[in-house]
């Protein structure tokens, strides 16, 4: 097995075996983190497939992570508590905004597409933070946690944990099958020479768009678990910024595998915790660092685990 | 003009900033032809030909493919009626394997691709047919090697084999053999030779050797306009065509004795 191949059974055997653990060393602390981790992964994963895949940067991703919380919220504040009901909506309304969202991005490319998918993340976050019913800029308290009958109580902090995990192996395998089948092939035809993808008879655009759609519909999944997980979802967490971190977990990890983008998003979550510690300015250290990684680590941690340097 | 006409194009026209590099053609392809387009430098033959594949869109006339006009119709969809080109300037996907990038050729013949689950690169309706063409072309050797990295002959090839996977109709090889050397060319030369018949091809080509080896009717570009087109013979021995281009070109070329003027040739301008 590769380094690459180990790091990757590794990764998921720790994760596999983190309820236990914080159970013996009685640390909530390290659930809490490893929850967001795995919720977080989840999304940098899904925006791999467009960015990575599909080289469509799209710099409003934290919008699904938005609409999927704002999917358990909304509902939970009129007393519906159905944790299928929330999903579905989750999912359908983010598959909805992609789909219309997309339409209008992918008519653009390079950095116009990164300014209008950040123009419509804006737009929703700013949405949001108008509708005073909902608590506007001060965000939204969820009182419970989705219900999904008596087998699984989200209110356990293990079974959540264990549900985002579950997510995030069955997300990971959906998107290898994606990217190997005839669908994944297209789109990385369209991300290396999109004139010849047409002129082989591929209406591309749609393709594209199709691929965007399921992102966005993944990313708002992954949205529904973190409004479960927090307990209250704000504007503030589909903020541009936070899209933007989602692109550094993404790159730092490496856009050309599909587990490249969970190594990145330990490693951020890592460096975040252990910087935000140790000095108030941070950020600029860390800023500083993530910009060093896009120029000079072409293809983020993956690539060094393998010792490929694709692309 | 008569049902043997594959495609057909009627004042064609085509502007950049004012300049015409597609002036008033009106030309038929006749069925399983070879129809070979030549003309100096900036002529407008890639122009041309970005115009019938879809690449571009005209500004005025006409293009029609088996009776259809197919004038504005987008790029995507003409290779469904059985249309494929290769480029001037070699357009693989580089990060892919040459098998992967044939079979994506045959995969968009293959009925749509929203098909999420079962793995392309295993998938013997693909791999088969790829694996074929690029016997055909002599590249089965690289057939697992990533596209990018192999020589301008070998790109070559793997362009050729990704035009002829699907059997199209009307192939349109935008100078198939440039940059190659004279072994390369000669190679490609047989291939097509090997071709001939099975299927219409338009061919724009600098190599003389490969227009007089290949052609069964030429045409002239000269700015934009037709100037010409005929037999091989006929436009050998044209004077227009002497002295508007062919001049220099044909010293190189061994002239075939009482090749006097048994073709005819139309002059449109
Ligand atoms: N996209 C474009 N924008 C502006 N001008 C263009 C464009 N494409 C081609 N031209 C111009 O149109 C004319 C015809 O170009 P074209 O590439 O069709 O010539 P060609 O006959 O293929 O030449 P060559 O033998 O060098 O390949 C040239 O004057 C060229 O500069
Ligand atoms: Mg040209």
């Amino acid at each position: 097995m590769t380094l690459r191949g180990w790091v990757t059974c590794a990764v998921i055997v720790v994760l596999a075996l983190v309820p236990p653990i914080v159970s013996l060393v009685d640390n909530a602390f390290i659930l809490d983190m490893a929850t967001r981790f795995v919720i977080l992964a989840i999304a940098a994963v899904s925006l791999n497939l467009i960015l990575g895949y599909g080289r469509m940067i799209s710099f409003g991703h934290a919008a699904y992570l938005g609409i999927g919380a704002y999917a358990v919220g909304i509902p939970a504040y009129y007393e519906v508590y159905n944790g299928y009901l929330h999903i579905l909506i989750a999912m359908s309304v983010s598959a909805v905004f992609a789909l219309v969202t997309g339409i209008v991005c992918l008519r653009t490319r390079g950095v116009n597409f990164i300014m209008i998918t950040m123009a419509f993340a804006q737009m929703v976050f700013f949405a949001f933070v108008s509708i005073e019913e909902y608590g506007g800029d001060d965000g939204l308290v969820i009182e419970m946690r989705s219900e999904f009958g008596s087998l699984i109580d989200l209110e356990n902090a293990s079974v959540l944990y264990y549900v985002c995990f579950v997510s995030l192996l069955l997300i990971l395998y959906l998107i290898r099958r994606i990217v190997r089948s005839r669908f994944g092939m297209v789109i990385q035809g369209a991300r290396g020479n999109e004139p010849r993808m047409q002129s082989l008879g591929f209406d591309t655009f749609r393709y594209k768009l199709a691929c965007y759609v399921i992102a966005g519909t993944i990313c708002g999944y992954a949205g529904a678990l973190l409004g479960n997980f927090t307990n209250f979802i704000s504007p503030e967490m589909m903020d541009w910024t936070r899209s933007g971190e989602l692109i550094f977990m993404v790159v730092l990890g490496g856009t050309g595998s599909v587990f490249g983008p969970v190594l990145g998003t330990s490693v951020f979550l890592f460096l975040e915790e252990i910087l935000s510690g140790l000095w108030l300015y941070w950020q600029l250290v860390f800023g500083v660092f993530l910009i060093l990684v896009v120029l000079f680590a072409k293809g983020g941690i993956d690539s060094w685990l393998s010792g490929r340097r694709t692309h | 003009m008569n049902s043997d006409v594959l495609l057909s194009i009627s004042d064609l026209y085509k502007a950049f900033g004012g300049v015409a590099a597609t002036n008033q053609v009106t030309l038929d392809i006749l069925d399983r032809e070879v129809h070979a387009i030549i003309g100096p430098n900036g002529a407008g033959k890639t122009t041309l030909v970005s115009q019938l594949t879809g690449v571009l869109m005209p500004d005025a006339g006409q293009i029609t493919f088996k009776g259809n006009d197919i004038t504005y119709m987008p790029a995507h969809r003409r290779p469904h009626l059985g249309m494929a080109r290769s480029f001037q300037i070699t357009s693989i996907i580089h990060d892919m394997t040459v098998l992967e990038n044939v079979a994506l050729a045959i995969q968009a013949k293959a009925g749509h691709s929203y098909r999420f689950w079962r793995s392309a690169d295993s998938d013997q309706n693909l791999t088969g047919p790829a694996m074929e063409a690029l016997r055909g072309v002599g590249l089965e050797a690289q057939a697992m090697q990533i596209a990018g990295p192999l020589s301008h002959g070998e790109h070559r090839q793997l362009e050729m084999a990704m035009v002829m996977a699907t059997a199209p109709v009307l192939v349109l090889l935008d100078e198939p053999t440039a940059g190659m050397g004279q072994e390369d060319s000669t190679r490609m030369i047989a291939a097509l030779q090997v071709l001939k018949g099975s299927c219409t091809i338009i061919l724009v080509e600098h190599d003389m050797d490969a227009v007089f080896a290949l052609a069964d009717r030429i045409t002239v570009l000269v700015e934009g306009r037709v100037i010409a087109t005929g037999k091989p013979d006929a436009i050998r021995s044209d004077e227009t065509v002497r002295q508007a281009y062919l001049g220099e070109e044909l010293e190189a070329v061994t002239d075939v004795p009482g090749s006097g003027s048994s073709g005819t040739v139309r002059h449109v301008c």
